[in-house]
């Protein structure tokens, strides 16, 4: 079990082994409902690349699932499962909301964004810290924790935006719409480009989320606190003796993690709703898991496991508008697997593929 | 607030408890002998869908019930692989299985019935009526007495169930030997092994009895409480079951007063809407709502008392070599 294997076969062969059996289940699924599989992917591979509209949506969900991809990284590298993604991207987009509501009548869509994103933040990061506070400090899981926040916080959004929010107006649960100057510019320049692409939500906050990824790449590799991270990851006991405190670690990490999360509001908030409404995450938050799973923690890879997923949540509309047979859900069917075979049984395959390479030195 | 009032509010909290107490009971098993289990919300989904489905196709309930409940289990057994075989994160495989559950109730839903992820409504056959117990239906006409013994005996039989699972699993925990390796094996696995018990095998025994129990909470809700499936019909009962299992500091008879308190707040939500409360005024919905996860996590933060988790929990165990 312990064998060393090349690095390659652990992070390289390992995985891919991993992906393929989830998405091998996955065919089986659609066999079963008695689809072609292989027709299915090809529905979910235009759905998602075939036009410039698609593209956009494939740009506009993967730009979530890069910031609660990172969120649940972040965590993962101080050894906490941050499963309150969801919830910090809720409250999150009530910061980003706040800001645009109460600038967009006096600056540009330039002007608020540095306030929609340190308010984004800030709120999804409060919904992060006090899980890690509660943790370090008290001794109480993060995960159950996490799990509580997500749902103190639907039902804390309804009430503030029922009480608060809401216009007399106007029947939905939501905001006011933000005037048009604060609403985030659509990818317009890549038009010439991508043919369509300004038709679809995609924004630039999608560059937001790059440099997102900059930032954590940055701040767990080259930094002391990233280093004092990763120590306290790898071993907190050690960690502790090296003089690192647990409770800023664990603090400062989940509520990075909250802030990253509570940052992808901008994209739903900002970019394509520009209001406030019930549901805002509607499940990236979860998706981060899977992504952050798939990516193992490193921000590069982040970015391609987000992109699968966007590519799944666009396509799978496709899909679902194809074969009518097999509905969208049939992604968070794939998402599930991915999560499994990636995530929880990701030692599965290792002690064969030991053995064949033991046989081959032998 | 009359008499009626309470009445139908007891009722009803009975029946909201129901469900969470065989969850929070199975969860009681697979935790004590040392596997953390979130994905209880997604083995009483994958229950409840396969009841409904196969009410609906075979028409008896029985045979629809045992469908239910082995679902629940192949589902707890895919958790027993992942993290008790190939020792992976029990964290990370509940979430899997919450959304496999999620994904595959509603897309199999969909290519069966074409109902959008719903099921027709079960057929009279296929589904459990009210089971009246003794002389329930005698004292119908005697006041006070008749409308209460209409409340506790006369419920379906799930109901009955669960609270008779509640003294049965506290002496299973606690005066069986079965019941003691399990504790054991989830506060110490190492002793349990130095004994010359299989760890691996008593961790499959808890993952398969939590199976069986979230299967029946499953059932509950689409085949007794409601007349079939809708989508994503557990509602969160899973996570609520989880805090209640916490609440009760993972212990049987504190874990049904965990959950008849949190069947209470459910079944007071729907009474409480747009009513004065004496001293409070109005209270919203969304705090009565929020109030059992609030509730939790003022009680892991220690500030009512000290939830411990079963020392083990969490971590696969090797045996040394």
């Amino acid at each position: 079990m312990n064998k060393q294997l090349p690095g390659w076969v652990d992070f390289g062969l390992l995985p891919i082994l991993n992906l393929l059996t989830a998405f091998l289940i996955a065919g089986l699924v659609v066999v079963a409902i008695g689809e072609n599989p292989l027709e299915a992917v090809g529905h979910i591979l235009f759905g998602a690349f075939g036009y410039g509209e698609g593209i956009g949506y494939t740009i506009f969900y993967t730009t979530n699932f890069v910031f609660t991809g990172l969120a649940v990284a972040v965590a993962f590298h101080a050894s906490q499962f941050n499963i309150g993604g969801e919830g910090q991207a809720y409250i999150g987009g009530l910061g980003v909301g706040l800001a645009c509501l109460a600038l967009d009548s006096t600056l540009p869509w330039w002007g608020i964004l540095p306030f929609a994103m340190l308010g984004g933040a800030l709120f999804g990061g409060i919904w992060g810290a006090i899980p890690g506070y509660l943790y370090a400090k008290r001794g109480a899981h993060v995960v159950i924790t996490t799990i509580m926040f997500n749902f103190i916080s639907f039902s804390l959004m309804v009430y503030v935006i029922v009480n608060f929010l809401k216009t007399p107006s106007n029947m939905a649960v939501q905001s006011r719409t933000f005037e048009q100057s604060a609403w985030l510019p659509k990818l317009t320049w890549l038009d010439g480009l991508v043919p369509g692409i300004a038709g679809s939500p995609a924004n630039v906050s999608v560059l937001v989320a790059l440099a997102a990824c900059v930032f954590v790449y940055i701040l767990i590799w080259r930094t002391k606190f990233g280093y004092e991270v990763r120590t306290f990851g790898a071993n907190p006991e050690a960690a502790r003796y090296a003089g690192i405190s647990t409770t800023r670690v664990v603090v400062i990490v989940m509520a990075i993690s909250g802030a990253l999360a509570g940052l992808m509001a901008l994209n739903p908030v900002m970019g394509e709703q520009n209001r406030v409404f019930l549901d805002i995450p509607q499940q990236a938050g979860f998706v981060g898991i899977a992504v952050a799973l798939m990516g193992r923690s490193h921000p590069l890879w982040i970015i391609f496991a987000a992109l699968l997923f966007g590519m799944l949540y666009q396509g799978g509309a496709e899909l679902a508008f194809e074969m009518p047979s097999i509905n969208r859900d049939m992604i968070v069917v794939i998402q599930g697997l991915v999560i499994l075979f990636a995530g929880a049984m990701e030692f599965m395959f290792r002690p064969m593929v030991a053995k064949f390479f033991a046989g081959e030195a032998a | 607030m009359d008499f009626g009032f309470w009445i139908s509010f007891f009722d009803s909290t009975l029946r909201s408890a129901t469900p969470l107490l065989l969850a929070c009971l199975a969860g009681l098993y697979s935790e004590r002998s040392g596997v953390f289990d979130i994905g209880l919300e997604g083995k009483i989904l994958a229950s409840a869908f396969a009841g409904a489905a196969a009410g609906v196709l075979i028409g008896d309930a029985y045979i629809a019930l045992f469908i239910a409940v082995m679902v629940s289990v192949f589902f707890a057994l895919i958790h027993g692989v992942a993290c008790i075989t190939f020792r992976g994160n029990q964290i990370v495989s509940g979430v899997a299985i919450n959304f496999l559950a999620a994904g595959l109730t509603a897309v199999i839903g969909n290519a069966l019935f074409s109902m959008g992820g719903r099921t027709p409504q079960i057929p009279e056959d296929g589904r459990f009526r009210e089971f009246p117990l003794f002389f329930a239906d005698r004292l119908e006409g005697v006041p006070v007495i008749g409308p209460l013994a209409d409340v506790l005996l006369n419920q379906p039989s799930f109901v009955y169930m669960a609270f008779l699972a509640v003294p049965f699993t506290w002496y299973v925990l606690f005066r069986t030997r079965f019941g003691l390796r399990l504790r054991a094996v989830g506060e110490n696995p190492a002793a349990v092994d130095t004994a010359g018990i299989s760890v691996i095998r008593l961790r499959y025994q808890a993952v398969i009895c939590c199976g069986i129990l979230c299967g029946l909470a499953g059932a509950t809700l689409s085949m007794a409480l409601n007349a079939g499936f809708v989508n994503n019909m557990s509602a969160g009962r899973g996570f609520i079951a989880l805090a209640a299992l916490i609440f009760a500091k993972w212990r049987p008879v504190q874990a049904m007063f965990a959950c008849l308190l949190f069947g209470f707040l459910d079944a007071s939500e729907a009474r409480l809407q747009g009513r004065e409360l004496w001293l409070v005024g109005e209270v919203p919905v969304q705090f009565i709502q929020a109030l059992p996860y609030v509730l939790v996590v003022v009680l892991l933060a220690g500030f009512i008392g000290k939830a411990r988790a079963p020392k083990a929990g969490g971590v696969a165990y090797v045996k040394e070599r």
